[in-house]
């Protein structure tokens, strides 16, 4: 039981890893594999700060009668992580909004199907 | 005052102008400001070779915070190799970019694909540079989100479905880099590489190392287009902008082999983890059936710049193979052929850039290359001699490292080895012999805009073909410098 | 949307805080959770509010595209200065150190101007981002 009860916080992580990549697979919406991207990056950030909170940690900030800080190395890590993971929805948003142009769908089977249409 | 800070000016160059090119938004000064922060970075790089060459590692403090604590630059044998073969590419493709991209990307957003360029540049040499494992995934996804942006500007609107899909494949591949440094981050508590080797030794549970391991190795295969995870590559290559191509042939795959050494030998440790897992036996495996399988593949290829793309897979197996045989001689051998393949591959991808625009489309098919030697003499007999440097033929730079190859696999007395090897080189041949053999021996047929390539594309291509026979003759840069960089990885492998 | 009287009341009512608090965030990252991006954000986000309940081309007049595109590239050169600020002044990239004669304050001084140009360009890219977006037509056309 303590095995779950005092890590649920990579049991979260491991969830979310594997429906974000099985979104990823699985869904043919372009849009769909996106938002499968965007849950394996944040199961990633879960995975950098829940070790970073130290039991009885306070604020990373000093100050009297505080002799434990929490880790605030993760936290800065992640922000660039998050920034990141913004930069890659927007170009994948991008992408796709391009894509729905030109092609007129963003399923991905009507895609290659146009694409072999093209080419033979 | 300046040479102490050339670490960093290697990377500050290129990120300082790309946004000075979005404030000028104009299409001239963008791609002056291009070709002067090339040349700038070559002259950066060769400085810093000078420096390592006569004193060793270099350590550069960013922000004046000492090494375990700040992000430190590291320059050494290695990375200096790398540093060169980049910013030379881009100093190749750079100048002469201008006619390719007017031509392919609408005028008043050329500025935009100019500022991608310098990003990804400045992408590159900060991932080969920087000594930190988390500023390594912050270059590493500059570079790539540029890259991807760089593709999706190709004519063909495949070009667009061939950018997400590396986009995905990427950022998935750089999620499980992250996952992989956060795990050595919890063992060793520190992010800097060289503190990380250290500490890595006195490690005692050995599971989330080895999970470290696994995922860095994915999250880098799948940027290294390491054989099964190299379907973006094809499609990537053949629709992105023939600049682009030539640019992100040489250069990205390149890097993230760098990644891999400096991981495989400077930060793990050898002795415990290649005991715990079959990793070399998985590298030479992966890099066999990769040589054989993109070699046939491209073999039946109708699309000659998908051809050249199945061949760049079949090129990086080689590369992954010397890591897997893990010997100086086969070591050599992959560090050199990363800047032979660079320049063959380049030479390739700009000579059919130029053809495209003369052409005047963008996807081409083996046969419409006919009668090539007549219209384009000198873009004919360039990519000759660049097959040849492909193949593997002495006095050509691809021998060089096929040769160090054999020798690596000889040394272990893996005779199979070598025979695959020979076999991917005969498939080559039969390769190039199909477009040498359009172009020279089939009459012309097909629309042309009439003339050679234009002169800046043509002066690029055939100074990277020039390097192709060089390299093959003097290797006292190629060898030698991947000699001591082998000789570095391996030193520290003790 | 700008024909229904309680939004456009409220907007206009909210606005302002949206924008002082993004100021708030941004000058609090040293004590609590703040910082430059986080800053951009909201402010961006006061500003696409102030556009979706007005229209796109009233937001457009608000902060012009050129404008924008151009605060995003000063934001990375005032980051990149700051570095080579302290390069001139005798230290490293990015010394803060060497930024004031007491090595501490150089550090505020340091940080804060990095935060501004971080906040400058998290707000100019999110700003493009939504004009990029909310520009097209469902044709592709511009708007």
């Amino acid at each position: 039981m303590s095995a779950f009860a005092g890590h649920y916080a990579y049991w979260i992580t491991i969830f979310l890893m594997v429906a974000g990549m099985y979104i990823l697979i699985a869904r043919g919406n372009l849009l769909k594999k996106l938002i499968g991207l965007a849950l394996l990056q944040t199961s990633v950030y879960l995975l950098y700060i829940a070790p970073a909170k130290l039991i009885g940690g306070s604020a990373p900030i000093i100050a009297g009668g505080f002799s434990t800080y929490s880790n605030p190395l993760p936290h800065v890590l992640i922000l660039t992580a998050i920034v990141v993971g913004v930069a890659t929805l927007a170009l994948g948003l991008a992408l796709v909004v391009r894509i729905r142009e030109t092609y007129g769908s963003i399923e991905e089977d009507e895609i290659l199907a146009l694409d072999s249409a093209d080419d033979g | 005052m300046m040479a102490e800070h050339l670490p960093i000016l290697q990377v500050v160059l290129p990120l300082a102008v790309a946004p000075l090119i979005v404030l000028a938004r104009d299409r001239g000064f963008a791609w002056v400001a291009t070709t002067v922060v090339s040349y700038g970075c070559l002259a950066i790089a060769i400085a810093l070779a000078v420096q390592v060459a006569a004193s060793g590692t270099i350590s550069y403090a960013i922000g004046s915070w000492p090494a375990p604590w700040g992000i430190e630059y590291r320059v050494d044998a290695l990375s200096v190799f790398v540093l060169v073969l980049v910013s030379l590419t881009a100093s190749l493709v750079a100048p002469y970019a201008q006619r390719s991209i007017a031509a392919e990307v609408a005028d008043d957003r050329a500025y935009l694909m100019y500022a991608m360029y310098c990003l990804c540049l400045a992408g590159l040499l900060g991932i080969t540079i920087t000594g930190d494992a988390f500023n390594l995934f912050v270059f590493l996804e500059i570079s790539s989100l540029s890259t991807y942006v760089l593709i999706a500007l190709g004519r063909n609107r495949k070009a667009l479905v061939a950018a997400y899909q590396y986009m995905l494949m990427g950022t998935v591949g750089a999620t499980f880099y992250v996952i992989g440094v956060g795990l050595l981050y919890l063992m060793t508590g520190t992010l800097n590489l060289a503190d990380m080797a250290a500490r890595l030794r006195e490690v005692d549970e050995l599971r989330p190392v080895l999970a470290a391991l696994a995922f860095i190795t994915v999250g880098i295969g799948l940027k290294l287009a390491l054989f099964p995870l190299h379907q973006w590559l094809p499609n990537a290559y053949a629709y992105a902008p023939s600049m682009a191509t030539a640019f992100i042939a040489a250069t990205a795959t390149k890097v993230s082999v760098y990644v891999v050494l400096r991981y495989y030998f400077m930060v793990f440790d050898p002795a415990q983890l290649f005991a715990h897992l079959p990793t070399r036996e998985v590298f030479i495996a992966l890099s066999v059936a990769g040589m054989l399988v993109a070699s046939l593949v491209a073999l039946f290829e109708s699309d000659v710049k998908r051809l050249f793309a199945y061949s760049s897979v079949a090129q990086i197996g080689y590369i992954t193979l010397g890591i897997g045989l893990d010997n100086q001689a086969s070591l050599t051998g992959s560090i050199t052929h990363l800047l032979n393949h660079g320049v063959t591959k380049g030479a390739i991808f700009v000579l059919l850039g130029g053809v495209a625009l003369r052409y005047g489309t963008q996807s081409m098919s083996v046969a419409n290359l006919a009668g090539l030697a007549r219209r384009m003499p000198l873009t004919a007999f360039g990519l000759v001699i660049a097959g040849l440097s492909l193949i593997g033929i002495p006095g050509t730079a691809g021998f060089v490292s096929k040769w160090y190859l054999i020798m690596g696999a000889l040394e272990q007395g893996l005779w199979w080895v070598v025979g695959v090897i020979l076999a991917a080189s005969l498939i080559a041949a039969a390769y190039v012999w199909r477009v040498v053999e359009v172009a020279y021996l089939c009459p012309a047929r097909g629309e042309w805009r009439g003339g050679e390539a234009p002169i800046g594309m043509l002066t690029a291509a055939l100074a990277m073909v020039i390097l192709c026979v060089y390299f093959g003759f003097d290797t006292t840069f190629s060898v030698g410098g991947a000699r001591e960089a082998a000789d570095l990885l391996l030193r520290a492998q003790k | 949307m700008k024909d229904d009287i309680i939004l456009r009341v409220i907007a206009k009512l909210v606005m302002p805080f949206m924008l002082l608090f993004a100021l708030y965030v941004q000058f609090h990252g040293d004590l609590g959770p703040g910082g430059g991006f986080q800053a951009g954000v909201i402010a961006a986000a006061a500003i696409v509010f102030y556009a979706i309940i007005f229209g796109l081309p009233a937001g457009r007049k608000l902060a012009p595209e050129w404008l924008v595109e151009k605060i995003l590239a000063v934001g990375v050169l005032l980051y990149a200065g700051v570095g080579i600020a302290g390069l001139f002044l005798g230290g490293t990239y990015l010394d803060y150190f060497v930024l004031d004669a007491d090595p501490v304050h150089g550090q505020h001084r340091g940080i804060f101007w990095v935060e501004v140009g971080v906040a400058l360009t998290v707000s100019g890219t999110m700003l493009k981002l939504f004009y990029m977006f909310a520009g097209r037509g469902r044709d592709g056309e511009e708007l």
